[in-house]
């Protein structure tokens, strides 16, 4: 049974068709694997808008231009370090990838993705290592470590502008239902789940700050927060805090079934990699 | 660490005034934040930024910890003749990067 | 920015505010752990704009101090300076000052012009620690300085991260 492919046309045929067939509607999605509510259905339809669009002017304009992105600073690294030869392999990322914006055009906007040797979906900073591990048999690199977020920057650069387009397969079903359980369970001392902030109050404020609906489209990005450039795991480990809950580990399978599920959710929205938020 | 972004136009006409935008990788830590353990944090800013032609001064600056991390910077300049325009940012820690960019004027 | 959270259900929308006003009481205390020592004061400004100018008394004017009026954190805040000046050889901008009232320093920066500037105008970008009055002060080559200001309202990040 396939499943519903919340891009924004799809769906917005579905939800017009609600009004006519309101019965229709409740069949395809009720058969669904990710049956999604009709609310939710409606909210993905006609809201979803990136975190982007939640931020003033002055912050636009800092993404927009490379000149004033801090993340630039990262992307140029991971630029230099695509074409140098390491490990005993003693190879580059070039050697075998060629130029990054022809051979990366549109991979960071299909991860998580599922590998095969892995047996479940690994996410891009995982995709990078295991390339570091395997093919150049150097280390992997640590978690949001510098060089590490430089080379995923680089990546995600070559998809800015093209739409997430997390594949239907499969084969991703179950850890797409298992991130999807994970952002409706109720967690942490407060007892909050993430859809309770990201799809029942988003446009509201806590706090100060707008909650945004959730949608991974810019990572890695240049958090102000951070004062530098950071992975998706880093911006929900933020959340989880937040929430007093434990975050998981970095490279915790919850969390790449928790951002396949979040890039799933935005599916056929632009990638904005690398972007800027508060 | 990465190299500085620098915006310089390549060419331009004798007597234009040009704008020149510049962006550093460094934390600009405060020497007010805590650390891990509680501690401070020991104060790292970038102190100083000249940018010259040809040798000559034609803008510089003096930073305090509230600039912001990563630095980034726009001014003009009227450009009269050919030459190397050099950037210099000089901080804490004996930190010293420089950077060179030719521009030709017609 | 500032509609109230109204989930359908009362008790709902109670326990969701309370909780979410822990969660931002717990980034407020984050912040605040963030900024150590007692801010600076207006009148601690003033001694540091008379530090770097002397005893001088700039008139208003001449001097446009471009600064968002809200930002959503303080760490960046982009803003542009620029002074009304012929930026000719007699007539030019030599240096703009900038300062604030409540980082916990005033002094924030200083650029150097002359008439090979064409245009006296500077951007940069600059920490805030609170919602405040920003001043920028230009020394001209007459020896006379302007000045212009601007507030800023800074909104605080929801849910950052923990220090440990
Ligand atoms: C010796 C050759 C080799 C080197 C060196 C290498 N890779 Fe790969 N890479 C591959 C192969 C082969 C694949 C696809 C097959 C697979 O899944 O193993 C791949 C796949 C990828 C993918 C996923 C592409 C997709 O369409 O899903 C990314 C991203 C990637 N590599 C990044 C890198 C980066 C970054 C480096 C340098 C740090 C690197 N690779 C070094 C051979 C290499
Ligand atoms: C108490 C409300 C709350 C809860 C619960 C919460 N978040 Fe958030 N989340 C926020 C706020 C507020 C922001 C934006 C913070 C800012 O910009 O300062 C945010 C930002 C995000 C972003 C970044 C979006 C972007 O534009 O880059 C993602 C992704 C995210 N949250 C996912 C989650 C996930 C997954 C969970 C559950 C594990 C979760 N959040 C739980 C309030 C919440």
């Amino acid at each position: 049974m396939p499943m519903p492919r919340p891009s924004a046309s799809t769906t917005y045929e579905k939800s017009r068709t609600s009004t006519r067939h309101p019965l229709a509607l409740t069949i395809i999605l009720s058969t669904a694997l990710l049956a999604l509510s009709p609310a939710q259905a409606a909210n993905l339809t006609d809201n979803r808008r990136s975190g982007y669009a939640f931020m003033g002017p002055p912050l636009r304009a800092m993404q927009d231009d490379d000149m004033t992105n801090p993340a630039s600073l990262w992307q140029r690294d991971g630029e230099t370090l695509w074409a140098e030869p390491i490990g005993e392999a003693g190879r580059s990322c070039a050697d075998c990838h060629g130029d990054a914006a022809s051979s990366m055009r549109g991979v960071a906007a299909r991860y998580p993705a599922f590998d095969r040797t892995m047996n479940r979906p690994i996410d891009l900073e995982q995709r990078i290592n295991h390339c570091r591990t395997a093919y150049q048999k150097a280390g992997p690199l640590a978690f949001e470590s510098h060089d590490l977020l430089a080379l995923s920057t680089h990546v995600a650069r070559q998809s800015r502008g093209l739409p997430i387009a997390i594949e239907n397969s499969k084969a991703l079903h179950p850890f797409l239902a298992m991130g999807r359980s994970l952002f409706h369970e109720r967690q942490g001392q407060l007892n909050l789940s993430c859809a309770q902030c990201h799809d029942d109050n988003a446009g509201r404020s806590l706090g100060g700050a707008t909650i945004p609906q959730a949608h991974p489209t810019g990572y890695p990005l240049y958090r102000l927060e951070w004062q530098g450039v950071g992975s998706l795991q880093r911006r929900l480990r933020n959340c989880m805090s937040g929430m007093r809950a434990a975050p998981y580990a970095f490279g915790a399978e919850a969390f790449v079934d928790l951002e396949l599920y979040l890039m799933w959710r935005a599916n056929g929205m632009p990638m904005e990699s690398p972007a800027v938020r508060p | 660490m990465a190299k500085p972004l620098i915006k310089v136009p390549p060419t331009a006409k004798k007597g234009e005034i040009i704008e020149i935008k510049t962006l550093i990788a460094h934390p600009m830590e405060t020497g007010y934040r805590a650390g891990l353990n509680g501690a401070t944090l020991p104060r790292d800013i970038i102190r100083r930024f000249v940018c010259s032609l040809d040798g000559e001064e034609i803008f510089s600056a003096d930073f305090s910890p509230a600039i912001a991390a990563n630095p980034f910077l726009s001014f003009f300049t009227r450009i009269e003749k050919s030459g190397s325009i050099t950037f210099q940012w000089t901080g804490d820690n004996g930190f010293s990067v420089s950077e060179t960019v030719e521009i030709s004027v017609s | 920015m500032s509609s109230p959270i109204s989930p359908p259900c009362a008790v709902e929308r109670r326990r969701f505010l309370r909780q979410t006003a822990e969660c931002a009481a717990g980034a407020a205390v984050t912040l605040l752990l963030a900024i150590r020592p007692a801010r600076a004061t207006p009148e601690e400004m003033r001694a540091a704009i008379r530090q770097t100018i002397g005893p001088a008394a700039p008139h208003d004017g001449r001097v446009l101090l471009d600064l968002p009026p809200l930002v959503e954190n303080g760490n960046a805040v982009p803003l542009t300076v620029t002074v009304d000046s012929p930026m000719t050889g007699q007539d030019h901008v030599v240096a703009i000052h900038l300062f604030n009232e409540k980082n916990p320093q005033p002094y924030v920066a200083s650029f150097h012009l002359g008439p090979r500037a064409g245009r006296a105008q500077v951007s940069t970008r600059i920490k805030l620690a609170d919602s405040q009055q920003v001043i920028a002060i230009a020394q001209m080559s007459d020896g006379s300085f302007w000045q212009g200001g601007a507030k800023v309202i800074v909104t605080i990040a929801a849910c950052v991260e923990d220090v440990n």
